[in-house]
């Protein structure tokens, strides 16, 4: 019983990350029906962004402090929000018009120099990671939920909450929700598309930055390919739950972690990335939709 | 010149090309303030395409659009519902996917008068009492009838100073239809001019102070709404007589 409450424990706080990630892919694609690939990419320079502020630009990495962690939390996340609206502007606008290929092209190309524009000015080696000050894990009846976890649930719900506030509830999200039907009719109610497309960019990137460094304290490293495998998990969860969905993006992330911890758990390790595929699989060929996707009806 | 004596819409030798297609050639008219003018014409005359090229959704190959004495070339939509110049699609164009409440405000997107606009509101479910009946419905799950309700509802939440309005009428009931042009007539009579599109051209001709008829990209007739209803030509092609 305590070791399916340890798993699950796990599970959630992995696809807690994974969700947040998710939310960026699933916003894009909800404004522009586009598959950021670099979207990993901008969650491994979160990380990095964080390793360099608190290792290189300053000693916080020596001598970790809740606040410093936060203040270089934030520092990492405004920078990844400027790369994501530059991303948008240089790469994706030029090509708004063309053909849908030319845009997913152009995303991998973009992925691609973010990791290995990233192994040239990183370098290629892994880094060792600490913002968060070390703290015994609780101990509750034999279940253990470690200092980092606990982090990554309060952040994780925090940003999610905002940002279900933001997306349903505020000027901006409901124009946000109008593009994504149809940025046409949207324009002719006075929305500057292009502003809420970038302003998409900015919040999806800001949250990747979050994950990118909530994954780094929680597997305590950091390099320039470290987004690859998590960026492709995020989006199939992002699927799971139904592209373009937020509540879908956070759903399908949660299922994922608990899926992956499970298996890992309760069968073999070696298993955990095979996980992820196997439920794309299936939910492509039981509902393409996704969980919550309504066909064509709910977009982001 | 004036703002008066000035048209407050002028069109010049529009020409658009969707691809290889010709849509308009060279079509010209022009709307006085406070006017109705009506744009009647056969499937594919290019109607809808002369209101998309006034509200920026087209860039015209050829021609000149004055709207208030400036030029519109290259100005964006949603630059010129900041202007005042407003379009409500063809085919409802609602967001399904948003409550008929949240329809209604992204009429209202650029205001900032939050009393005005909640009066507005207050207005339009008065106009349409199903409205507020299905206020936190989704927009997807009216009925055609309701969603080109809440299309006319949303347009009139922008307090345009011109309203393009693409076949209001589409998919309603003639009692519904008629209420629907009568509004038109109210809110005209309350300062906004209007360029309607209209498949029915007895109700289109009936309201208008103008009239233009679009044939293959081109105005080929033009009067006031009373002579073209009188028309020969008109009677025969348009009011199927
Ligand atoms: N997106 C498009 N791509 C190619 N051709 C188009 C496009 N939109 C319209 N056309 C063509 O341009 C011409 C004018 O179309 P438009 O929609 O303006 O007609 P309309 O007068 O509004 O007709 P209706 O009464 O049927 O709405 C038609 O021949 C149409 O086929
Ligand atoms: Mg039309």
């Amino acid at each position: 019983m305590i070791e399916l409450l340890q798993h699950i424990v796990d599970g959630l706080s992995l696809g807690a990350i994974y969700a947040l990630i998710a939310l960026g892919y699933t916003m894009v694609y909800g404004v522009l029906k586009l598959i950021n690939f670099a979207h990993g990419d901008v969650f491994m320079l979160g990380a990095m962004m964080g390793y360099y502020a608190s290792a290189k630009w300053s000693g916080e990495a020596q001598n970790p402090s809740f606040w410093g962690a936060a203040l270089v939390g934030i520092l990492s996340m405004a920078i990844c929000g400027v790369v994501g609206f530059i991303i948008e502007r240089v790469a994706y606008r030029p090509l708004r018009n063309a053909p849908r290929i030319n845009s997913l092209i152009t995303a991998i190309g973009v992925s691609f120099l973010l990791e290995y524009g990233g192994q040239n000015l990183f370098g290629p080696t892994p880094n060792p990671f600490g913002i968060l000050p070390r703290r015994e894990a609780l101990n509750l009846g034999g279940l253990s939920l470690g200092y980092v976890d606990v982090i990554v649930f309060v952040v994780s719900i925090a940003l999610m909450l905002i940002l279900q506030r933001i997306v349903f509830h505020t000027r901006i999200g409901t124009a946000m929700r109008a593009v994504s039907w149809n940025a046409q009719v949207a324009s002719l109610m006075g929305i500057n598309t292009d502003f809420i497309i970038s302003f998409t960019f900015v919040l999806g990137s800001v949250l990747a930055a979050a994950a990118g460094l909530l994954y780094a304290s929680k597997y305590p490293s950091v390099h320039p390919l470290m987004g690859l495998m998590p960026g492709l998990k995020a989006f199939v969860a992002a699927v799971l739950g139904g592209i373009g969905n937020v509540p879908g993006a956070m759903l399908g992330g949660l299922l994922l972690g608990l899926a992956e911890q499970l298996v890992a758990g309760y069968w073999s390790s070696s298993w955990r990335d095979a996980v992820a595929f196997a439920m794309l699989i299936i939910i492509l060929l039981v509902k393409p939709s996704g969980i919550l996707g309504r066909s064509d009806a709910e977009k982001v | 010149m004036s703002e008066a004596s000035a048209p407050l819409l002028k069109i010049e030798n529009l020409d658009v090309h969707y691809g290889a297609i010709h849509a308009l050639r060279g079509a010209s008219f022009s709307i006085a303030q406070g006017e109705i003018v009506s744009l009647i014409g056969a499937n594919g005359a290019g109607k809808t395409t002369t209101l998309r090229a006034v509200s920026g959704m087209l860039k015209p190959s050829a021609g000149k659009i004055t709207y208030r004495g400036e030029d519109l070339a290259g100005k964006k939509p949603h630059q010129l519902v900041a202007k005042g110049l407003c379009h409500a699609p063809e085919g409802r164009g609602v967001f399904p996917n948003l409550t008929v409440l949240e329809n209604l405000h992204l009429g209202a997107f650029l205001r900032r008068d939050t009393a005005a606009i909640h009066e507005d509101l207050e207005k339009g479910f008065g106009l349409f009492p199903r409205l507020r009946e299905r206020a936190k419905q989704l927009a997807g799950t009216l009925s055609g009838g309701e969603q080109q309700m809440l299309a006319i509802a949303r347009a009139l939440m922008a307090r345009p100073t011109l309203l393009l309005l693409d076949e209001p009428s589409l998919g309603l009931a003639p009692q519904i239809t008629e209420a629907i042009f009568q509004i038109i007539e109210d809110i005209n009579r309350a300062g906004m001019t209007i360029l309607l599109v209209e498949q029915n051209a007895h109700l289109a001709l009936g309201i208008a102070h103008h009239a233009h008829v679009l044939e293959t990209g081109s105005v080929v007739q033009s009067g006031t709404g009373r002579e073209l209803l009188k028309s020969p030509e008109i009677r025969r092609a348009y009011l199927g007589e």
